[in-house]
């Protein structure tokens, strides 16, 4: 090292110097080692800036969405029906019961048969039938979320439907459930995956049945866990929109009828109200865009929160 | 976040098996979760007869390829379901074009940036920082879309792209894909949402899939005086090939069904254009653009396209599948 820093800037010729012992200084790059480096460097500043860029959509998002909801959540906005777009003095009441209606409707049918089908995944289902399960309910993840509307306008609405309840809330349920199911099925499994398997043989020697088994010992033991993926299931179906226009069609006023009347939800009132000209209207579907997404957040950091403290506790 | 083979269930002993109330309980029990397993199926299956036999008619009157590859869009008023009676034209090719444009705009645009995040969360961020830039990137796919679309529609396309739109429009509008007028809403400015609204999904299989590769072939690559870069493309890269391929097509596949910020973003015109810049509409965003006022026969319509949009996803899911599944399974999670 030392031997190199002695030379004179004159003798730093490519490739001619040598340490006193013959041997090329290990500072020395050669070859392409130069344009690597640089290569490398770019690349890892390229790298940084798409994280960057891929940050700013969600920032101009949350500030867009925040400065002009913020003017129209009020008091008024939870507790007023929404008679005409045109008037001031009004809000999303019938949208946000609409949206509670169909929401517990979709949780009650959703959760119960996902868990069930994830219990079957991990405590019984073996070969050929448990892989296709499995498969198929990826496959479902990705279908359309509007033909899962078409397929309930079918089965319930249309003139040729087998059940026909016309457009309700619980089409919409039905159809915001079939949405939900593969989600709730998914995590609850890898969830169920996790508890340890002493654990069951734990319960095994006490003398419980492999039903009894699965019941107090390896539901509770996953609660948290699967408490986290039915909210990010649930957080995921409160914003779908598509389905709700085939099903719920909308109601600007309360409706507490469950199996018949069309029903009103937030979103389908943030797309009419931000499709039509009237400013007041507009103004208010950035309120509903509002109170959707920090609805949509607080279940996903709950079920954040919810599953560290379960990671925690395994 | 690992890869999970696919463990056997574990069975009490055989010598605690059957008794007195056990007898029945345990295997109703075991029958009840088997047949909901099996609900997937059922439900799968329905779907499918439901919609392909309120859509038959219109294969009947328009034929399968006739329907797909027609331009013309009419729906007729006939409120009997004998194809005899219709009076519409129901080509769809303008819908398809328009889905599959935007689309490929859309994996174009968010790929890249997606495989950029992956190998930057993974292997460039502080350790600290990566949990919070993952989340960060998740929290993206919790946006519900019609707040893409609101913020598409009254933010992103007045003040960024229409006048990105213009300055492209005089400076390659002699271009097939770039030619004018320039409206705004239309195939690039819907695609450019679907690629903010993908970015997630893809960003978290392609760490999932980059976060299997072996730790010793990295560090084999680094003793052999390896910069990171070429780690990350000539080693981790290569062998995750196949399931980023797999991760663009799950993307691919969400492009393709989403619905209602295509509907806000698209312009909704029944016609189609080679220009990336005109308006156009999306099989899923016709289907909800005009269910409120169709006919019967309209609706029989919808139910066509729906099928046909329910083929083309399950193509591409299954497929996309497939190549995910040799690499390991996705964990459940808000972004998948």
């Amino acid at each position: 090292m030392s031997a190199t820093s002695d030379l004179k800037p004159a003798e730093r010729g490519a490739g001619e110097r040598t340490t006193p012992t013959g041997h090329r200084p290990l500072r020395e790059t050669q070859g392409n080692a130069a344009r690597r480096a640089v290569a490398n460097r770019v690349a890892l500043t390229v790298l940084t800036v798409a994280m960057v860029v891929a940050v700013i959509p969600l920032v101009l998002i949350l500030f867009k969405v925040a400065s002009e909801g913020l003017a129209a959540v009020g008091w008024n906005f939870f507790t007023l029906d929404e008679p005409t777009y045109r008037v001031e003095e009004a809000g999303y009441r019938a949208g946000f019961v609409g949206t509670a209606y169909i929401m517990v409707g979709a949780i009650l049918m959703a959760i119960p048969l996902g868990l069930a089908t994830a219990i079957y995944l991990v405590e019984y289902g073996r070969g050929r039938l448990a892989s296709f399960v499995r498969f198929f309910t990826d496959v479902m993840t990705g279908i359309p979320s509007i033909f899962v509307g078409l397929f309930v306008y079918g089965l319930l609405i249309s003139s040729g439907a087998i059940f026909h309840t016309g457009f309700s809330a619980f089409a919409a349920s039905l159809a915001i459930a079939i949405i939900m199911l593969p989600i709730v099925t998914r995590s609850s499994e890898e969830m169920l995956k996790l508890v340890p398997d002493e654990w069951r043989n734990a319960s095994y020697a006490l003398g419980a049945s492999k039903s009894r088994t699965v019941l107090t010992t390896v539901l509770p033991a996953a609660a948290p866990g699967l408490a986290t993926g039915s909210m990010l299931a649930v957080a995921r179906g409160v914003g779908e929109t598509a389905p709700l226009i085939l099903t719920a069609l909308g109601s600007r006023y309360l409706v507490t009828t469950y199996f018949s009347d069309a029903q009103g939800a937030v979103p389908l009132q943030i797309h009419s109200g931000a499709m039509q000209p009237f400013e007041a209207g507009v103004e208010r579907a950035w309120g509903g865009a509002l109170s959707l997404f920090v609805i949509v957040l607080l279940l996903v950091v709950a079920a954040r929160f919810v599953g560290s403290r379960a990671n925690k506790l395994g | 976040m690992s890869v999970i083979t696919d463990q056997q269930p574990q069975d009490p002993p055989p010598g605690l098996r059957s008794r007195t109330r056990r007898r029945v309980a345990d295997p109703a029990f075991r029958w009840f979760v088997t047949l909901t397993g099996t609900s997937v199926f059922i439900i799968l299956a329905a779907m499918v007869v439901r919609t392909t036999t309120e859509a038959w008619p219109i294969f009947q009157h328009q034929g399968f390829f006739g329907f797909l590859t027609g331009d013309r869009w009419v729906s007729g008023g006939s409120r009997s379901d004998d194809p005899a009676d219709f009076t519409g034209v129901y080509g769809a090719w303008p819908f398809i074009y328009g889905t599959m444009v935007t689309a490929l705009i859309a994996i174009v645009l968010a790929l890249p940036l997606a495989l950029c995040i992956a190998f930057y969360i993974n292997q460039l961020a502080p350790r600290r920082l990566r949990k919070p830039l993952s989340y960060t990137v998740e929290m993206l796919a919790a946006v519900p879309s019609i707040v893409f679309g609101m913020w598409g529609l009254f933010w992103l396309v007045p003040n960024v792209l229409r006048p990105f739109f213009t300055w492209l429009e005089s400076w390659a509008g002699g271009f097939f894909l770039f030619e004018g007028p320039v409206f705004g809403p239309g195939y690039l400015a819907a695609g450019i949402v679907l690629a903010i609204m993908i970015l997630p999904i893809i960003t978290a299989i392609v760490r999932e899939v980059i976060a299997v590769n072996p730790l010793d072939q990295q560090n084999a690559a680094y003793a052999l005086g390896a910069t990171r870069f070429e780690v990350m493309r000539k080693v981790i890269l290569p062998s995750s090939f196949s399931g980023i391929v797999g991760a663009s097509m799950l993307g691919l596949g969400r492009a393709v069904g989403e619905t209602i910020a295509v509907m806000m973003l698209i312009g909704s015109t029944k016609s189609w254009d080679s220009s990336l810049l005109q308006r156009g509409d999306s099989m899923a965003a016709l289907i909800a653009s005009l269910f409120k006022e169709a006919t019967p026969e309209g609706v029989r319509g919808l139910m066509a396209i729906g099928v046909a949009l329910f083929l083309f996803t399950m193509v591409i899911n299954v497929a996309a599948r497939l190549l995910v599944w040799r690499i390991g399974r996705v964990a459940g999670d808000a972004a998948v």
